[in-house]
């Protein structure tokens, strides 16, 4: 008893506040979301916000489990989980229930679940487990894939319900990865591959493949002449002109509504009534909202339905619409203040694996904001992903509050030593 | 760290823009979220002088489509069709039409349901997801009658819409008649309705519980002066004949009935049957759409005696005692005494008596020269005649009123030259040929100015509007004549006893009991069989109706002009016929072809 109060003690109130400030106005929002002034009839569990209500519950009994729970429960099991984890997302590719295209979810009888949120608590205790072994030299390249292995392997398998959203938040580990010690270059050619897949779906390809070739020159011209650099150079122009090549040919062999989606974000296309409806409507939305916003409960955009998806993947709407740009200040700066927080306290852990861990949460927070956010206000494309603790649905609130409260723990455990 | 923070600015930028720069958004969330619903007022109720209904609504239906919220494959558009009792091929294409316009708002898919075809699709409603009904209301005339005077409504036209931005496409307006005269009083006021929607169009309640809502304001009721029974009465007398019948009350100048010969049923130029009965309305050698009454000119034969004897009485170049003889060399005329006094001149119609008349008034030897004389005296003549109301447009509360002709000397001059012509020109205006006409309701209102021994007030059709009686556009001021009172009695007199007395020529329009005063005239018709007139009033002493009949092709004025005016007055004096006999003549009485059982089947082939 005497450990746990001290645990209790030692928590780190401000993420604890954040956490519990975050789930509250979440809760409101979906609340806003469904509640329609013609036909409200009391408070009713069978509706979304009876049920996250319900959802809310179980997290913070969760919360309360992982604060008192041994915390070698979850570190010392990590790879099981881990284990576990593949094996159910191996099993939702052949008895996951279809649900708008894509096999996520798990049905037993009542219960449902999303195999990939599960893992992706698992990944991230298996990830921070397995970098923060003392025999690994990180520096090395090869520990670097191996390591990578661990987050990309569950990637795969979600690409292949196919349920790019939730894939791609598994990027979320290249952040532990540069902090301990991933080679910046890693970062700079992937930002280089997205710059370019960009460039050659917007510019024609002579233009982009001469713009290229100057780069490659300049590069060449400005370090030594050696006769492997003018190589390194040639090599630099090939891979270059043959990915943007490839990326054209891609495009092209993709089926027209996805080709169609890709446009309209890059504003190739205006279609506000096929796939750039939701984006447009979002924007309605977000941008009805003005300085101060419409009020709690007043909006009549997402009210109406005319967002898409409003309670999950574009609950941000109502955020805009009701709270106005104010709103969207307080809510982008507690977000921050809550990714800062979570850096800040992974540095000051004195285990890598705390560390590790800290940042794969910090990453996976980031990721869902950044994904999410940049969808509804019309800068990144409608990928499917939830907004930590403001999307309606249980398995997501769930893996944000174990992810968050295991590292808690962790930290609170560090400064109780 | 940095990426963090360079993400979270980055997107607290692109909010600023969104929410606070521009301006574009908050627009399209208010298409999108909140309409405004038109309520649509139903048309003010028409009556007659004792309330009887003329004119009221019936709510009818629009079925409207949402094409984005149809279940194409699944609905059953074989079963609409037979509830619309429309034809199966056609809805699909209808809905493509619809879906083209627009998948979001709605569109008509049928127009105009009857109370019937609704009753039975309501029922199966929840069947076709997408459809609603919406009401409106369309006039309806319990009596046929008086379409000339009523005139009908129709959807606004694009040039319409542009000159009164009040409509919007698919609003109704008058087009004719009343409707369209009290078209600002009868239209009512619209309303609206702030409602939210959804995404589906879905209607989700008031915005801001109303607050924003003003209801549709009624239309006012019109009170007409007409009297529907008599209407009708004229109507039904008036079948199988070509002119115009208009009934005054003299004192007033209310409208008692106003009859365009041949007329229709207003009904049909209501609701969906309307644009298909309008073509053959108009294509109708007949001209049902015409309004005789109002808009034919016509020589006014004999009846124009009248105001030439007021006219030579009152310049005193006659007295009531001034005898003509019946001169056939001057001018052609029946057999008859010659005539002693005006009052015999009227009674017998005499042709060369009044040929003397209007030679003293154009001729009255004021100058030497007898074409400036002339001059002189059509001036004079002139500005009498218009003081009768005649040779310009009453302003009567129908908008398509003619004003009729009387020549003046600019006319003539065009004509003849200056100083080219004289009485001996012009001599066939005495009798009211010529150059002169009047319109029907001149011809009745010179009957009220008979009446009122002088005046008259402008005919009108409406006595009141609404309760407060704003908007009412009624001049009820007594336009008095050129010509005294006492100038009158011999005139009125006359009439008195061409209908009273032996060699009257409106001796048919006697009714026992009731004086009746009258004048008969023939118009002469170069096209064809000459025109019969009438004009009347009764009790001679106590004026309560004055009238006019006006008979295309029908001969001798007193034949059939003058009893059917009578049979006018009887009815509205008396509020029955008792001649029956002579009833059923005039109800047989036709210009147009029969066929062997009596049909009137065609107009005549002269």
């Amino acid at each position: 008893m005497g450990t746990i109060g001290k645990t209790l003690k030692n928590m780190d109130k401000p993420l604890l506040l954040v956490y519990l400030l975050l789930v509250v106005a979440g809760w409101f929002n979906i609340y806003s979301v469904v509640y329609e002034p013609e036909s409200m009839t009391g408070f009713s569990l069978a509706t979304r916000y009876g049920k996250q209500l319900v959802f809310i519950g179980f997290a913070l009994l969760m919360a309360v489990f992982v604060m008192i729970a041994d915390l070698r429960v979850f570190t010392q099991f990590a790879y099981l989980y881990y284990g576990i984890g593949i094996l159910l997302l191996l099993a939702v590719l052949v008895v996951g229930a279809e649900i708008s295209g894509a096999k996520s979810w798990i049905k037993l009888g009542p219960l449902s679940m999303q195999p990939s949120e599960f893992a992706k608590v698992a990944t991230c205790l298996a990830f921070a487990k397995y970098v923060s072994e003392p025999a690994l030299n990180m520096k090395r390249p090869r520990t670097q894939l191996i390591a990578a292995l661990w987050f990309l392997i569950p990637m795969l398998l979600i690409l292949m319900q196919p349920d790019a959203g939730s894939a791609l938040v598994f990027l979320a580990f290249v952040l532990p990865l540069y902090r301990e010690g991933m080679s910046g270059w890693v970062l700079v050619t992937g930002l280089v591959a997205v710059a370019l897949f960009v460039a050659a779906l917007l510019v024609n390809r002579y233009v982009l493949i001469g713009f290229i070739s100057l780069v490659s020159a300049f590069l060449v011209w400005r370090n030594k002449r050696t006769l492997k650099n003018i190589v390194l150079g040639i090599l630099l122009f090939l891979t270059c002109s043959l990915y943007t090549l490839g990326v054209e040919y891609a495009f092209n062999h993709l089926s027209p509504h996805q080709q169609t989606r890709i446009n309209v974000l890059l504003g190739k296309e205006q279609d506000i009534h096929g796939a750039g409806y939701n984006v447009n409507q979002s924007k309605i939305a977000i941008g009805s909202g003005g300085v101060w916003g419409k009020g709690y409960l007043q909006g009549t955009q997402t009210k109406l339905n005319f967002v898409p998806e409003q309670s999950t993947d574009f609950i941000f709407c109502t955020v805009g619409e009701e709270w106005g740009w104010a709103g969207c200040t307080f809510f982008l700066g507690t977000y921050l203040f809550l990714l800062l927080r979570l850096i800040r306290l992974a540095e000051r852990q004195k285990s890598p694996y705390a560390r590790v861990y800290g940042y794969g949460v910090a990453g996976i927070f980031f990721l869902h904001l950044f994904v999410n956010v940049g969808m509804t206000i019309g800068l990144l494309p409608v990928i499917g992903i939830p907004l930590p603790f403001f999307s309606y649905g249980g398995s997501s609130l769930w893996a944000f509050t174990l992810l968050l409260f295991i590292f808690i723990k962790m930290d609170a455990r560090q400064r109780s030593l | 760290m940095a990426i963090f923070i360079l993400v979270a600015v980055i997107y607290w930028i692109r909010l600023f823009q969104l929410q606070i720069v521009d301006e574009r958004y908050t627009l399209d969330a208010q298409s999108n979220a909140i309409r405004h619903k038109v309520q649509y007022p139903s048309r003010g109720l028409i009556l007659d002088r004792n309330g009887q209904i003329l004119v009221y609504n019936e709510a009818v239906y629009d079925l409207m489509v949402v094409p984005g919220q149809v279940d194409v494959d699944e609905m059953d558009w074989g079963k609409l069709a037979r509830l619309l009792e429309i034809d199966s091929a056609g809805t699909k294409e209808r809905y493509r039409k619809a879906r083209s316009y627009s998948r979001y708002a709605p569109s008509v898919f049928e127009k105009q349901i009857s109370k019937e075809v609704y009753g039975r699709l309501q029922e199966y409603m929840y069947q076709f997801p997408g459809f609603y009904v919406q009401s409106r209301s369309l006039r309806r005339y319990p009596k046929p009658v008086a379409a000339h005077v009523l005139g009908d409504v129709g959807e606004v036209s694009s040039e319409e819409i542009i000159q009164n931005p009040h409509y919007k496409p698919g609003d109704y307006i008058g087009k004719s008649g009343l409707e369209k005269y009290y078209e600002e009083v009868l239209r009512g006021k619209k309303g609206v309705k702030v409602v939210m929607v959804d995404v589906l169009n879905r209607e989700k309640g008031s915005y801001k519980e109303g607050a924003y809502d003003s209801l549709a304001q009624q239309g006012e009721p019109l009170y007409t002066t007409l009297d529907a029974d008599l209407q009708a009465y004229a109507e039904e007398l008036m079948q199988g004949k070509r002119g115009s019948v208009v009934a005054i009350e003299p004192s007033t100048g209310e409208v008692l009935a106003l009859v365009s010969a041949p007329t229709y049923d207003p009904n049909l130029l209501v609701g969906r049957v309307r644009s298909q009965n309008y073509g053959a309305l108009i294509g109708d050698p007949q001209k049902p759409l015409f309004n005789r009454a109002l808009m034919s000119y016509y020589p006014p034969g004999s009846i124009f005696k009248l105001p030439q004897a007021l006219i030579a009485l009152q310049e005193g170049v006659i007295n009531p005692n001034t005898g003509f003889e019946c001169d056939k060399t001057l001018i052609g005329c029946h057999d008859h005494p010659d005539a002693k006094s005006v009052t015999e001149g009227i009674r017998m119609s005499c042709n060369p008596y009044f040929y003397q008349v209007f030679k003293r008034v154009i001729q009255q030897g004021k100058v030497s020269n007898i074409f400036e004389d002339s001059r002189i005296g059509l001036n004079r003549w002139d500005e009498y005649m218009r003081s009768f109301g005649l040779g310009k447009r009453l302003a009567i509360d129908l908008l398509d009123v003619k004003g009729g002709y009387i020549p003046d000397t600019g006319f003539y001059d065009r004509f003849y030259g200056y100083k080219r012509w004289a009485f001996s020109t012009i001599y066939s205006l005495s009798i009211g040929q010529g150059e002169v006409s009047l319109v029907p309701v001149q011809m009745a209102n010179l009957a009220a100015i008979m009446a009122n021994r002088g005046y008259y007030v402008t005919p009108h059709l409406v006595k009141a509007v609404g309760e407060e009686n704003a908007g009412l556009q009624t001049d009820t001021s007594r336009h008095y004549t050129m010509v005294a009172k006492k100038y009158f009695e011999p005139v009125v007199q006359g009439m008195y006893e061409a209908v009273h007395l032996p060699k009257g020529t409106a001796r048919r329009a006697e009714i026992p009991d009731i004086v009746v005063c009258g004048k008969t005239g023939t118009s002469e018709n170069p096209h064809g069989d000459d025109h019969a007139v009438f004009i009347g009033f009764a009790p001679m002493d106590d004026p309560q109706i004055a009238v006019s009949v006006f008979l295309e092709n029908s001969g001798f004025g007193g034949v059939w002009a003058a009893p059917l005016g009578s049979l006018l007055i009887e009815k509205y004096l008396k509020g029955a016929v008792a001649r029956g006999d002579l009833e059923r003549q005039v109800r047989e009485f036709t210009i147009f072809e029969r066929d062997a059982e009596g049909n009137i089947i065609g107009p005549p082939a002269h």
